[in-house]
């Protein structure tokens, strides 16, 4: 059904008994034309776009847990596109002209909101850094505006402007395309859309082992609720990559990471652009339920534990009531962590696997949710096609041979 | 707060250290191809289970050592000298 304000109506009109489930729950079929492993937004966006973008709708998404209860719903719900190489700029930026164009493409709205990211400069080093890192953005045609330090009062008054902060802002830079979306609306968007299209979603079914034919050639896979065959299969399981791909015999060049965050109470509206403080590892945002949403650096030492280290949330607690001192008396709601797939360039690895027919989308690391869109296209592409899309040519496992590595590590606004 | 046994001071929190990753890897020959370098430099494990990693008590003693850690429950299940042979963990 459309989603649409008369449907509201007309809900409203029959005691809301109109709504159906935005998604069947089929049982598995023995065979299908793709199997895509992993839930999460990169999964399902990869089984939307093999079903509208290549007609491909024989395809099978299978989810361990529930969808979108990795990665998907644990970020911090911030999409952006201010990387420093051209290949990475191509990239993100697809995927954020996707998010501006999603909630009407799949009817349903994704929530986003382009209130900016605003990043700041605490040193000298820190304005020549940003002053570097905008410029780059511009020459690859991206928005990017740097702000002085009065600009940044003004974007985020409650930030602590006084002469003797501890962590003093001289500056800054922006860009105001960036914001936030609802995490769990771009899950379930894409998982409506796929669904309508014929792509089966199925939870609870943990993918056990592949199935290995002629020639080394991936035939299938074995999961918790049997044998299902499909000639081509993608992998999209963020921190849980290696596992899958020890199952299939190959290794990839990922360490998993807790990454954390945590929200507040909800409180009035006190911040309405993004702010980003890589010297001291904290980002806030506000959520559109009014929760201060605080995110982390990583745990630094290998985890598949998805709650994260008291010393780290500490640190990032002390840097936000540095930034912003008006937060001392908020209570913590929740806090939580996610598994991420860090690579040792910070940039993704979306193609072909040793195993011919298996192919991956991983290497995201501490950035996946603002790709997803991109992510999913460019797996689409390759599994439908056999091919590589011309946005992920550069992120192939083989420059870990080669050594062209796109390092993205400064611009992933995260300590690594 | 995870806490490690360092060999020299005792048990410290987690805070104190610093991990280094996976120990145990072996520098291939200077004449080596690209592809055994890239699996030394890059190419990893990264076991859902038991890992073999080497940490450095950076704001102690500064000495490394190496611990069998497992990446789910953070239980540590042996500490051992940089030159000793890998614990039968794994």
């Amino acid at each position: 059904m459309k989603y649409s304000a008369l449907a509201l109506l007309r809900g409203a009109l029959s005691a809301h008994r109109n709504w159906v489930p935005a998604w069947r729950s089929p049982e598995p079929k023995p065979t299908y034309d793709v199997v895509i492993v992993g839930g999460g937004g990169h999964g399902l966006a990869a089984a939307y776009y093999l079903a509208r973008n290549h007609g491909v709708r024989n395809v099978a998404l299978l989810e361990r847990g529930w969808i979108g209860g990795g990665n998907t719903g644990r970020n911090t719900t911030i999409v952006r596109s201010n990387y420093l190489f051209p290949e990475s700029a191509r990239l993100y930026d697809f995927a954020l002209k996707c998010y501006e164009g999603l909630s009407r493409e799949l009817n349903f709205n994704i929530m986003l909101s382009q209130r900016g990211i605003v990043m700041l400069a605490h040193s000298r080093h820190d304005l020549d850094s940003m002053a570097r890192w905008a410029n780059a953005m511009r020459m690859n045609g991206i928005d990017a505006q740097i702000l002085t330090r009065d600009e940044v009062a003004a974007r985020a008054p409650l930030l602590d402007m006084s002469p003797d902060a501890r962590f003093p802002v001289l500056g800054g830079f922006t860009q105001r395309r960036a914001g936030t979306a609802r995490h769990d609306a771009v899950a379930w968007g894409y998982a409506r859309a796929a669904d309508a299209l014929g792509v089966d979603i199925i939870q609870n079914c943990e993918v056990t082992g592949f199935l290995s034919g002629a020639g080394g050639r991936v035939v299938g896979v074995e999961t918790s609720r049997g044998r299902i065959r499909a000639e081509r299969i993608g992998i999209a399981a963020a921190g849980h990559s290696s596992v899958l791909a020890k199952l299939a015999g190959f290794r990839l060049p990922v360490v998993s990471y807790a990454l954390q965050a945590m929200v507040t109470e909800p409180l009035k509206p006190a911040l309405d652009t993004v702010v980003s403080s890589p010297g001291t590892g904290a980002y806030v945002s506000q959520s559109d339920k009014g929760e201060m949403v605080i995110g982390a650096g990583l745990d630094l030492f290998p985890s598949y534990a998805q709650r994260g280290s008291f010393a780290v949330l500490q640190g990032v607690i002390a840097a936000t009531l540095a930034l912003f001192p008006s937060f001392s008396r908020l209570r913590m709601l929740r806090q939580w962590a996610g598994i991420v797939d860090v690579v040792h360039d910070s940039s993704p690895i979306i193609g072909p696997t040793p195993v011919p027919g298996l192919y991956i989308n991983c290497g995201w690391g501490t950035g996946g949710f603002k790709a997803i869109p991109a992510g999913g296209w460019t797996l689409a592409h390759v599994l439908a096609t056999g091919r590589n899309h011309e946005l992920a040519e550069p992120f192939q496992l083989e420059r870990f041979v080669t050594g062209r590595l796109i390092d993205e590590a400064a611009a992933a606004g995260i300590a690594h | 707060m995870m806490q490690l046994k360092c060999p020299w001071c005792g048990l410290r929190d987690e805070s104190e250290f610093v991990c280094g990753g996976t120990t145990h890897l072996i520098r291939p020959d200077l004449s080596a191809s690209d592809a055994i370098w890239g699996e030394y430099l890059f190419f990893r494990d990264n076991p859902k289970g038991v890992h073999l990693e080497r940490w450095r008590h950076a704001y102690g003693c500064g000495q490394w050592f190496n611990v069998a850690r497992h990446t789910v429950t953070h239980e540590v299940l042996s500490v051992y000298a940089m030159t000793d042979a890998p614990p039968a963990h794994s």
